[in-house]
């Protein structure tokens, strides 16, 4: 093995990467379950704004979907970088403000939550339009039908809205997914400890910029490529029962 | 008239004036004395945020046809790179692509002397080269994946009549695949373009001075931390919507037949 | 509907209890970056260096329990006037301009402001010998002040989210010069990725932009904290904890009054 990253010259690349120190590549794995974990978060907060605003578009009163409308608007316009300092600044304050007001003091947010929350409610206005379509696409007689026998709008919306609209919100959730994980890198630039700014600490306290930035991409590609087999899992199994693509099409 | 009317029903009267309440406030109770001060750096900023837009666009399409015919129907040791290209830059963040190319090549440079005097050098210190690099390639990853879709969704039957006419291969891509698989990406690319806009602030973080590190400079330099981003949100606003009316006019013109939505070109 | 509200109220209940931790505890204010030999993230995980000891030191004499909380540099003082962190000690000087947002404790360390450049590159720290050329300073810092005020007029500046990626850019030769403090940059320069370069000597005097020394950042009307953190500075520094710390750093001392 060290003969054979000898011939690489690898072996410098190796010794920084190696899981215990003074190889930096504990520090790479915490950064990227962080990651991970903030994506996770705000991929399901994005679910559930996504949603409520879904069912907001599409049942609201004219006020709720105005307002809805401009909430996706402007997310989808501004870029995130923005929206993510705006909301992480916003944010804090006022929860800080509330707290003082109830009388219960500064209160701590922590950076994991903070990055949930401030990427989950970008997600938010991406998985409305997302499930909207989804909805949409599900054949109105199927819903009235279930209205007909009398289905209260909760279980309706559990026992056929989002069985028969899944198949076609796949896809597009899948993408959120890989943007979620993607824009968690974005929290290295307000100084959250996730993947990338973990990386660059390693870069610059070794300077082996190539070497950890390259090692990085790997890690975000590993996880794109394990979520493109799991969500291409998942999405057989929200079709199931339903002829393939291939074949609706002839 | 129609979007006047649409304008007029009594609820959005009362969102507006809610709205414009805001406003007011903001423009009341918020410090915007440091506005004339940086005026004339935010413009230079703003210009300069468009026109990396506008070449890393541009450029990134003329990579994205290439890099979409390989794939579609290019031989394996053209579709398999193209490919791995795409799905790399798709699967990594911008802001990581972007600061490998900065510091990465960077760090690689003091063991080159020889670069110090090349010709290239004064390129190679100033950092707008980098971010366009990157941009370019991360615009071209992106819609090479959509141009896939575009060239493959070409009826078969129209390349086959073209070439019962006799037409040369390079004609046939000129005059009808290209054309064709442009207007089928074309309700895409506004879309594209805008998320390619929300790319730009990123070119901040390697010295590049264009609207967003005008915005951080004013924070930096005033201690005033809502005002400058929420300008800065408003400014995206108006380019964003300005892209929109423009791809929108573009599509009118562009597509008189049957047009595909931009999901089909997507699959 | 009412399924709706637990939902939700549930997943309010869970972030909140998540994230909301006892308020006891004083978050101290780090910057998210390698700055040595003042404080740089390990391979372990940890913090280290001269200013990690120092915060360690004044927090166990004003018994304090802190908490490092590392966040961007260039929203340092947001994060404080937001409430994300309680003090901010990461080589923060006091300055006038930074007092009208901000209060800070006394100076715990000074250290002037030096050019630093290629060896084989003759100049001096002056506006004059530095026109025409390209120096990199962090945003947000007195040298980013300093520079604009005196060298933007011949010079180009280059201004960086961080002081390693100005560093940096000194190093792969795409800026002639930076500006920093001197007790960092003499610790770069003995750095292999410094031996390129050298320090050319300080800056001339400008305390109104310069400072008075390095303390901590608090929040206005803050005043219980900035005594807790005056009193465990004071002590430090006369019962020669101070002086323990920086003789493992530094060969003379980074203190004066």
């Amino acid at each position: 093995m060290d003969a054979l990253l000898d011939i690489l010259g690898l072996t410098e690349a190796a010794r920084l990467l190696s899981l215990s120190p003074p190889g930096w590549g504990m520090n790479l794995l915490r950064g990227l379950v962080n990651s991970l974990q903030i994506a996770f978060g705000a991929f399901g907060m994005g679910l559930v704004i996504g949603l409520f605003g879904a069912y907001g578009k599409l049942y609201g009163g004219p006020v709720l979907r105005d307002l809805l409308a401009i909430y996706t608007t402007v997310i989808r316009a501004v870029p995130e970088l923005v929206l993510i300092l705006i909301l992480y600044y916003v944010g804090t304050d006022l929860i800080n403000k509330a707290a003082t007001m109830l009388g219960h003091g500064r209160v701590e947010i922590s950076g994991v939550v903070a990055g949930i929350w401030v990427l989950g409610i970008v997600q938010g206005a991406y998985a409305t339009e997302v499930l909207r379509g989804a909805i949409q696409a599900v054949p109105a007689g199927q819903i009235e039908a279930a209205r007909v026998f009398g289905m209260p709008p909760f279980m309706l919306m559990r026992r056929v809205t989002i069985p028969a609209m899944m198949s076609f919100a796949i896809p597009g959730l899948a993408n959120l997914w890989l943007i979620a994980t993607k824009d968690t890198a974005l929290l290295a630039i307000v100084g959250f400890n996730e993947l990338t700014l973990e990386t660059r600490q390693a870069a610059a306290s070794t300077r082996a910029y190539f070497t950890f930035f390259l090692a990085a991409g790997a890690l975000y590609l590993i996880v794109t490529l394990c979520s493109g087999v799991v969500f291409g899992r998942v999405e057989k199994w929200a079709r199931r029962g339903q002829p393939s693509l291939r074949e609706a099409r002839r | 008239m129609n979007t006047l009317r649409a304008l007029m029903q009594p609820h959005r009267i009362a969102l507006m004036l809610v709205f414009g309440g805001i406003v007011l406030w903001c423009a009341l109770a918020l410090r915007w004395d440091w506005i004339p001060v940086y005026a004339p750096l935010a413009l230079e900023g703003l210009w300069r945020t468009v026109w990396i837009l506008v070449i890393t666009c541009v450029l990134g399409f003329l990579l994205a046809i290439p890099l979409g015919l390989a794939q579609a129907v290019g031989p394996w040791y053209l579709a398999i790179p193209a490919r791995s290209f795409c799905t790399v830059i798709r699967g990594t963040p911008l802001l990581l692509q972007i600061w490998l190319l900065y510091y990465g090549l960077g760090s690689l440079f003091p063991q080159f002397p020889a670069i110090r005097s090349s010709e290239l050098w004064p390129y190679l210190r100033q950092a707008w080269p980098y971010a366009v690099l990157a941009l370019t390639m991360s615009y071209a990853g992106y819609e090479g994946e959509v141009m896939r879709g575009a060239f493959s969704s070409v009826a078969k039957g129209q390349l086959e009549a073209a070439k019962a006419y006799g037409m040369k291969r390079f004609t046939m891509f000129r005059r009808i695949w290209l054309p064709q698989a442009i207007r089928n990406v074309l309700p895409t690319l506004g879309g594209e373009t805008i998320l390619q806009l929300k790319a730009t602030p990123l070119v901040a973080t390697i010295t590049v001075v264009e609207l967003y590190a005008v915005s951080s400079k004013v924070r930096a330099d005033t201690f005033i931390v809502y005002e400058p981003l929420l300008l800065l949100a408003v400014f995206y606003l108006m380019i964003a919507g300005a892209i929109t009316l423009l791809f929108r006019r573009f599509e009118r013109r562009g597509t008189g037949g049957a047009r595909l939505k931009s999901a089909d070109v997507r699959t | 509907m009412t399924f709706k509200k637990t939902f939700a109220a549930g997943i309010a209940t869970a972030l909140l209890s998540a994230g909301i931790a006892s308020a006891q505890e004083v978050k101290i204010g780090i910057a998210a970056e390698p700055y040595p030999p003042f404080a740089s993230l390990n391979s372990s995980g940890e913090w280290e260096g001269w200013e990690i000891e120092v915060i360690d030191a004044v927090c166990t004499a004003a018994k304090l329990e802190c908490v490092l909380t590392p966040v961007a540099w260039d929203g340092i003082i947001p994060s404080l006037t937001g409430g994300q962190i309680d003090a901010i000690m990461a080589s923060m000087s006091i300055t006038e301009e930074r007092q009208k947002t901000i209060d800070f404790s006394d100076p715990y360390y000074n250290t002037p402001a030096v050019i630093v450049a290629d060896k084989s590159l003759e100049i001096e720290p002056t506006p004059e010998s530095l026109a025409g050329k390209i120096i990199g300073v962090q945003a947000s810092t007195i040298h980013q002040a300093y520079a604009q005020e005196y060298f933007d007029e011949n010079s180009e500046l280059r201004v960086y989210q961080t002081q390693d990626e100005a560093n940096q850019d000194l190093f792969a030769g795409r800026v002639d010069a930076i500006q920093a403090d001197s007790i960092a940059m003499a610790d770069f320069v003995n750095s292999d990725a410094g031996a390129c370069c050298e320090i050319k000597g300080a800056v001339a005097s400008d305390p109104a932009i310069l400072g008075r020394g390095v303390g901590a950042g608090l929040r206005k009307g803050d005043d219980d904290l900035r005594e807790a953190l005056n009193e465990g500075i004071a002590t430090i520094l006369a019962d020669g904890t101070h002086e323990e710390i920086t003789s493992r750093y530094f060969d003379a001392s980074i203190y004066s009054e």
